[in-house]
Order: structure tokens, then C-alpha cells, then sequence
């Protein structure tokens, strides 16, 4: 799960990480009234969105009076702010977060992600901080340092001194920086984290260490141990299909293609995408009803999928295992009738109670194509767009 | 012969009493699986179709000799539940559970780093020796005993259809096995790999794997070192937008690492017949094991 930055840096404040002064606002005057409590200029006005690149995108600006707080929060507010990560069709702005502006000095990188090859959490730390890490890595990968910790044993203090002394920290801020980074760590740890990045953390004129960023993903899975976060989860950032998706357990991710696939297993329905696009076609969407759907999953993986207008054709594709496929006919039938499909359906099966289900679907009188393997499936696809 | 698990293995089953394990227990069983104790903790003197109930891992491997477990507890529990079948002794652990916590497994596999033990999983469909016992969830009935053919996969649905169409080619199997879709797992593909080249029965293996990660990659140049046996190779998520989770927790393209692209080539660079249409699938490997 994604969180905004203001709802990160309230972790931080929570975990005695230094953030800058400051909170979220709706509104051109809530952000006036933020701005002047903070009492001082500059403030930072900047856009809250789930992704990154905001200030490349214009959704980040440096206020130096209350006129241009007004100015720039009435700018920010409801723009389409487009950046690398949010792909050509940008994403609507609907909240702020004014702070503090902070005097810099000099600004690192820091991070915490787990390592999937060694099963270690790793620290990621750069001298070269305020800029695209990846680019960095590319480059000048000498200029990123790291440290593996095992979670078994939590972060010792010779990581710290690691990271302390790549970065080059002045004696004076490593006591600093050993805590900050201690209840960084322990943030990481406690939220079920899959990565907490700061980007730019800021070393302040007045030798203080701040974080000016703050990027925190919570992995899902972990989620059922946070019940305090659980509202953060942002359903505007969010498509809505698969928001309605997620409501029946359904696991739908929204494309731009024009056939609509269902099928059981994530591993199954990547391939069944990838075959649709190897037969000239643009799959619509990724449908994982997975392992133990029943007949009312995919009765609803169906109105979701037609939902969708970009979708000129349905390639149903089903190995049944825990799911049977008699279960999962009896749902395809059940949706065509409710629904009232009206654009062609190739669907392929095999697997447990293939006979039954394929019986049930031709005696159902539906208009549905039935493809005997996945080549043939395939083909008929192709033919759907030709 | 085969690999992990053969006619000899003495299965438990954790989470026996709820409704996927009794479920599945009752497969394991009708395809021949010798299922000799299941653990609840607070059931223990109950039996599931004459199956004793233990409390505890330990009390039921020392009671019944049980050597390999499959475990069906709640994501929160699972981590739990695979150190107590490690600490218990048990040899081969396969854990069905899909939703684990990263953080979880990472400990879990820390922990069992140094210990003589084998986690296949955890969100996997699980292993089978055909015709000997099945430990998972796949459907028994599509497959073809006695060999030759290794299979490794990260995924479930998938490795069915990719064992359906051996099947249907008449190419039997020696061992399939699901590592599963999740970042950190107990299996990787070099363990299955190297297992495979040493089982003097498989004499060709077909992996199967995904985007995300670089584990396809490592297993690529593991191939080219150290497998003399011939390798059929398929990738799925091909057309995955980079950045967006496809289902498994660990399918996710980040930056230009994980691409399916990029595991496509380098399977092809070291020697890999790589299927790119999973529809001929069978068809290519009827042509590269015969």
C-alpha cells in the first residue's frame, strides 16, 4: 500500500525522525492557514500524489510571502500533474502539504527495502542526495553505499558507523544521524514496510538532519497487523475498477488493450496477456480470480470487465484445480445472464470436471465461443480483432 | 527415482482441521500420499478421516516418524508454523499459505539458513513425485509418472497447464515443484535445479518463471555452468506494465530489473530453449527431450 508523504512524515514525527513543520491541506485557505501558524517564509507548498518526479512536474513550489502561498496553492489544487511515474494521463491533485521551508546545506539519500536474494533488510545511502537514484546507481554506483542487516538480529551499530562514514558525515552529526537512523529502522520494521526512502535528507545551515521527504510503502500483506493505518489507504489514487475489484477479492489491474481476459492463477493470466499480445491483440486487463474463486467471483469478474469500454472481446482462460471448472461454468452463465454480454467470449478450460463444464456451457445457449487449447484460443482472439 | 519427496515420505499437515487443509489432505490421500498425522494446536485426541490430531509439530513427528510437512495456516501464523516444523525436525517443509508478510519470511528464512531443512514456498501449489505422493494443491490426476522430466516453477495455474501439455505430448514427469510467487521463498530455482541435474532419472527440465526479481537470470548462468541436462525455459508477463504488482507479490518490474525481456535473454545466451508462446509448450519439448 502507497501513502502520501504527509501521512509518512506523520510516521516520522511518531518515531522522533526530524521532519519539517507542517500539515495537509484541502483548500486555498486551509494552506494560507497552515502557512501562517508555521509563521515564517519560505513555506513549501507540494502537491500530494502516489507518485514521484512531483517537482520536475511543476507540483512543488517555494512560497516566500501569503500571496504566493494563495497563488500556488490555488495553481496546485485540482492540476493534472503529469511525472514519470504517473504515466501521460497525470493524476488530479486534491491535496497539499505546506511546510516549513528549511535553510540546506547539503542533501543525502537514504532508504531501507528488503533485499529478496540475501532475505536481509538493506540500507541504501548516497552523498548524491535531491536526485533520481536510479540515475545515480547507473553512473556513478561508487557513490551509493549499503548495509545488510539480518532481521533476525535488527540494525547494530557498525551499520550505523557504515552508513555514517560512507556518507562522510562531520564527527559533530553522527550521534544525530545514529538515531535518526535507528528509529528509521525501527519504523521500517514495525510498520511492515517495503520501503522507506528519504529524498532529499537535508543537512540544515544550523547543522541539523531533516527529513525533507519521506516515501513509505506498507507491504499488503503485513497490513493486518496496522489497523491505526489502514485509513490511509487513498482511494483517489486508485482506479475505480479496481477498487470495485478488490471488494470481492478479485485481483484486476486496469490496460489499455481492448480484450478482457479472466483467468485463475497470477502466473496463468500474465501468459494468457502475453498470448493475446502474440496474437496481434492488446490485453485490457490482468483477472486473477484465483485458486478457490466461486461462481459469484466470477459472475462479478465479468460486470467488472465489461464495465470497462475499451473491451471489444472476453478470452476466458481456466485451468481447473481447487477450482472446478463445472463451478466456474455455472458462473460464467450466471454472469452472461444477468449481464447480457454483448461482445464475443472464447472461452478455453481444462482441468478438473472439464466435460461437465464445457457441457454446461455449450447446453447454456449462450453465445460462446469454446476454444479446445490454448493455441486455438489464441487464434479465435486474433480473429476477435481482425 | 525423483527429488524431495518420493513413495516413503511420511507427510503431517498443519492446519489439518480447517476447511483447505481437511480439503486437500483428502486429495493428498486419494492420490496415494502417505498422510500420517495432522497438527491444531487445542485438537490434539481428534482424528480427520482416522488421521491422529496433535497440539504441537514435535509431539506428532516423534509419535508417527512424520518427515515432511505441508502447512495450510493463516498468513499470520505461518512463519510460526514453519519454525515450529523446523525446530520439530521435519526435512521437507511445503508451505500452501498465500499473503505471508515479507518481513515474516525474511526472518523465517534467516532462521532456517543453517538448519537441514527444505521450505518449498510459502503461496505455492507445492511439490509432486507422480504416482507416489503428492504434498500441494495441483491436481493429481493430469500427470504422468515415471519420468523423464524435471519441472520448476514460480507459479500455479501456470506449472498446471505446463505439466498438462507434457502430459498430453506423453512425456512423463519425475518431479514438479512450485517455488511460489513471493519474493523471498525457502526454494529457489538453483536448489530445484541442481537437485534435478543430480537425479540420475530426469534427464530434461522445464522451468518456468516470471517477472520480477532476478532470479531467472542467476538460474540462467547456474544453467550454463553446471546443468548438462537440456532446459526448456518460459517466461510469463511479458506485457506487464513495469512497476504494477501482477497478482504474485514478488511479479513487479521495478526500474529496467525484473523484465521478462531481460530473463528471456538470458536464458537464450546461456543455452536455454526458451518457449516464448506458452500454446507450444509441449510441442517444443517433445522435440528438444526426444
Amino acid at each position: 500500500m502507497k501513502i502520501h508523504e504527509y501521512q509518512g512524515k506523520e510516521l516520522f514525527r511518531k518515531h522522533n525522525i526530524p521532519v519539517p513543520d507542517g500539515s495537509v491541506a484541502f483548500s486555498v485557505d486551509e494552506a494560507k492557514g497552515i502557512a501562517k501558524k508555521l509563521g515564517g517564509f519560505p513555506v513549501v507548498v507540494k502537491a500530494q500524489i502516489h507518485a514521484g518526479g512531483r517537482g520536475k512536474g511543476g507540483g512543488v513550489k517555494l512560497a516566500n510571502s501569503m500571496e504566493e502561498v494563495k497563488k500556488y496553492a490555488d495553481e496546485i489544487l485540482g492540476m493534472n500533474l503529469i511525472t514519470h511515474q504517473t504515466g501521460p494521463e497525470g493524476r488530479i491533485v486534491k491535496k497539499l502539504l505546506v511546510e516549513q521551508g528549511i535553510d540546506i546545506k547539503k542533501e543525502l539519500y537514504l532508504s531501507i527495502i528488503p533485499d529478496r536474494e540475501t532475505a536481509k533488510i538493506v540500507i541504501i545511502a548516497s552523498e548524491a542526495g535531491g536526485m533520481d537514484i536510479e540515475a545515480v546507481a547507473d553512473e556513478t554506483p561508487e557513490k551509493i553505499i549499503k548495509a545488510y542487516i539480518n532481521p533476525m538480529l535488527g540494525i547494530q551499530a557498525y551499520h550505523s558507523r557504515e552508513i555514517a562514514f560512507g556518507l562522510n558525515l562531520p564527527p559533530a552529526l553522527m550521534k544525530q544521524f545514529f538515531g535518526m537512523l535507528k528509529n528509521l529502522y525501527n519504523l521500517f520494521v514495525d510498520y511492515d514496510c517495503s520501503l522507506v526512502e528519504i529524498n532529499p535528507l537535508v543537512i540544515t545551515g544550523d547543522d541539523k538532519i531533516i527529513a525533507a521527504d519521506a516515501k513509505v510503502d506498507i507491504d499488503g500483506n503485513g497490513l493486518f497487523r496496522h489497523k491505526d493505518i489502514i485509513s490511509y489507504r487513498d482511494l483517489d489514487e486508485e482506479d475505480p475498477l479496481e477498487v470495485e475489484a478488490s471488494k470481492f477479492n478479485l485481483n484486476y489491474i486496469n490496460l489499455d488493450g481492448n480484450i478482457g481476459n479472466i483467468v485463475n492463477g497470477a502466473g496463468l493470466a500474465m501468459a494468457t496477456m502475453d498470448i493475446i499480445k502474440a496474437a496481434g491483440a492488446e490485453p485490457a486487463n490482468f483477472m486473477d480470480v484465483g485458486g478457490g474463486a466461486t461462481a459469484e467471483m466470477v459472475e462479478n469478474a465479468f460486470r467488472i470487465i465489461i464495465q470497462d469500454e475499451k473491451v471489444k472481446g472476453i478470452l476466458i482462460n481456466i485451468f481447473g484445480g481447487i477450482l472446478r471448472c463445472d463451478v466456474f461454468a455455472k458462473g460464467v452463465v450466471q454472469a452472461a445472464e444477468k449481464t447480457g454480454i454483448n461482445i464475443p467470449v472464447v472461452v478455453r478450460m481444462e482441468g478438473t470436471n472439464v466435460d461437465e463444464g464445457r457441457k454446461i456451457l455449450s447446453e447454456s445457449g449462450l453465445n460462446l465461443d469454446t476454444a479446445v487449447d490454448l493455441k486455438d484460443a489464441a487464434d479465435k482472439v486474433a480473429k476477435l480483432v481482425a | 527415482m525423483s527429488i524431495y519427496i518420493n513413495k516413503d515420505t511420511k507427510l503431517l499437515v498443519q492446519g489439518i482441521t480447517g476447511k483447505e487443509g481437511m480439503f486437500h489432505t483428502q486429495q493428498c490421500v486419494t492420490y496415494g500420499t502417505n498422510v500420517v498425522a495432522g497438527v491444531t494446536p487445542g485438537k490434539e485426541g481428534q482424528e480427520m478421516d482416522g488421521i491422529p490430531v496433535y497440539n504441537t509439530v514435535k509431539k506428532a513427528a516423534q509419535e508417527t516418524g512424520a518427515d515432511a510437512s505441508m502447512i495450510f495456516v493463516p498468513p499470520p501464523f505461518a512463519a510460526d508454523a514453519i519454525m515450529e516444523a523446523a525446530d520439530a525436525g521435519i526435512k521437507i517443509i511445503t508451505c500452501i499459505t498465500e499473503g505471508v508478510p515479507i518481513l515474516d519470511m525474511m526472518k523465517v528464512k534467516n532462521y532456517i539458513e543453517n538448519k537441514d531443512v527444505r521450505l518449498i514456498g510459502p503461496n505455492c501449489p507445492g511439490i509432486i513425485t507422480p504416482g507416489e505422493c503428492k504434498i500441494g494443491i495441483m491436481p493429481g490426476p493430469m500427470h504422468k509418472p515415471g519420468g523423464p522430466i524435471g519441472v520448476v516453477s514460480r507459479s500455479g495455474t501456470l506449472t498446471y497447464e505446463v505439466v498438462h501439455q507434457l502430459t498430453e505430448q506423453g512425456i512423463g514427469q519425475t518431479t514438479c515443484i512450485g517455488i511460489g510467487g513471493d519474493p523471498v521463498n525457502g526454494t529457489n530455482f538453483i536448489d530445484v535445479l541442481s537437485e534435478f541435474q543430480n537425479d540420475a532419472d530426469t534427464t530434461g527440465i522445464v522451468m518456468v518463471g516470471e517477472i520480477g526479481g532476478n532470479a531467472e537470470e542467476e538460474a540462467a548462468a547456474f544453467i550454463k555452468e553446471k546443468v548438462t541436462k537440456p532446459v526448456v525455459g518460459f517466461i510469463a508477463g511479458l506485457t506487464a506494465p513495469p512497476g504494477r504488482r501482477m497478482g504474485h507479490a514478488g511479479a513487479i518490474v521495478s526500474g529496467s530489473s525484473g523484465s521478462g525481456q531481460g530473463k528471456i535473454e538470458a536464458m537464450k545466451s546461456n543455452g536455454i530453449h526458451v518457449c516464448e508462446n506458452l500454446g507450444e509448450l509441449g510441442v517444443l519439448c517433445a522435440k528438444v527431450f526426444n
